[in-house]
């Protein structure tokens, strides 16, 4: 379906041997600017950063779970996106980006799980309790885990593709709930740090690592995102004659 | 610095076992995520172009 008004871009982004060679030029800048900033948002997070009043040292486990919440709920917003996309436009880069996100956002929502249940114990005197935002975090785990079931269990690829486009549709329901969860249900957990209109609740000097092990994290899951994307347009593009020049004509490939 | 030597900064004044644990685990979740596809991209690519340069003495 040919729409005038979409800029060109999104029709170099449909291709997807431009989709490899733009991602080849950013995995370089991605993998040096993330490492670096996970690097200095780890030591600051760890070392310079004072301990909490009330929390001590185990506050520092923010600078690991924070970040990791948020990417869980982003990448599953991009990949319900993406999967509209494929939907709508039949757009096999979308397909490919919802497929490769999957796996990623299940790791990141174990890692915002099993790091908040750590921090719980010490915290609230408890591993896990079954309240509104560490369920809803639950259910996030349950639907990337579900997409990649129903990935692996379908055959074909553009079903598979569909399939998990509408079940990723479906389960975006859910973001706002874990959003929220803080605000209409009691908790134990903590409100957002980070709220696009207020100032946050606490000093510049505990904020701004977490500010930049979110960007990090951002940065080095992007790179992690491309190299599985650039792997699956290998993988599916394998028959055309642009791969066999690729992997022939250059070793680097 | 929040901390007044290393001893301490290991022990995380009693936390030691949480906070290490966590970074622990984020470690690993990132190592994975950013080294298996590299990994296996490269196997891929290895298998693709020995398909593709056998294809090619068959012609």
């Amino acid at each position: 379906m040919a729409v005038k008004w979409l800029p060109r871009w999104f029709y170099q982004l449909a291709s997807p041997r431009w989709c490899y060679q733009f991602t080849g030029k950013l995995v370089p800048w991605f993998a040096v600017i993330g490492i670096a900033l996970l690097v200095v948002g780890a030591l600051w997070g760890l070392i310079y950063a004072p301990a909490d009043y009330q929390q001590g040292n185990s506050f520092r486990i923010i600078y690991l779970h924070v970040p990791a919440a948020i990417l869980a709920q982003s990448f599953y917003m991009l990949m319900a996106i993406a999967g509209a996309i494929g939907l709508i436009w039949k757009m096999k880069v979308a397909d490919m980006v919802a497929k490769s996100i999957a796996p990623l956002g299940a790791w990141l929502a174990v890692l915002a799980l099993i790091s908040g249940a750590i921090w719980g114990k010490p915290t609230w005197g408890s591993w896990w309790v079954w309240d509104a935002r560490l369920t809803s975090m639950l259910v996030l785990l349950f639907l990337y885990l579900g997409v990649i079931a129903l990935n692996s269990a379908i055959e074909s690829e553009s079903t598979a593709a569909q399939a998990t486009a509408v079940l990723a549709l479906v389960g975006v329901v859910n973001i706002p709930i874990i959003k929220y969860s803080v605000e209409w249900w009691n908790t134990l957990h903590q409100p957002a740090t980070f709220k696009l209109t207020e100032k946050p609740a606490m000093p510049a000097e505990m904020w701004m690592p977490l500010l930049v092990m979110v960007i990090a994290f951002y940065l080095v899951f992007g790179l992690a995102l491309m190299l599985r994307l650039r792997n699956e347009i290998l993988q599916r593009e394998r028959r055309t004659s642009w791969v066999r020049e690729l992997l022939l004509g250059n070793e680097q490939g | 610095m929040a901390f007044e030597s290393f001893s301490d900064f290991i022990n995380m004044g009693g936390h030691g076992l949480y906070v290490w644990l966590s970074y622990g685990l984020g470690l690993v979740v990132i190592l994975v995520s950013v080294l298996l596809p590299l990994k296996q991209g490269s196997e891929q690519r290895r298998s693709l172009r020995r398909r593709f340069q056998r294809e090619g003495e068959n012609r």
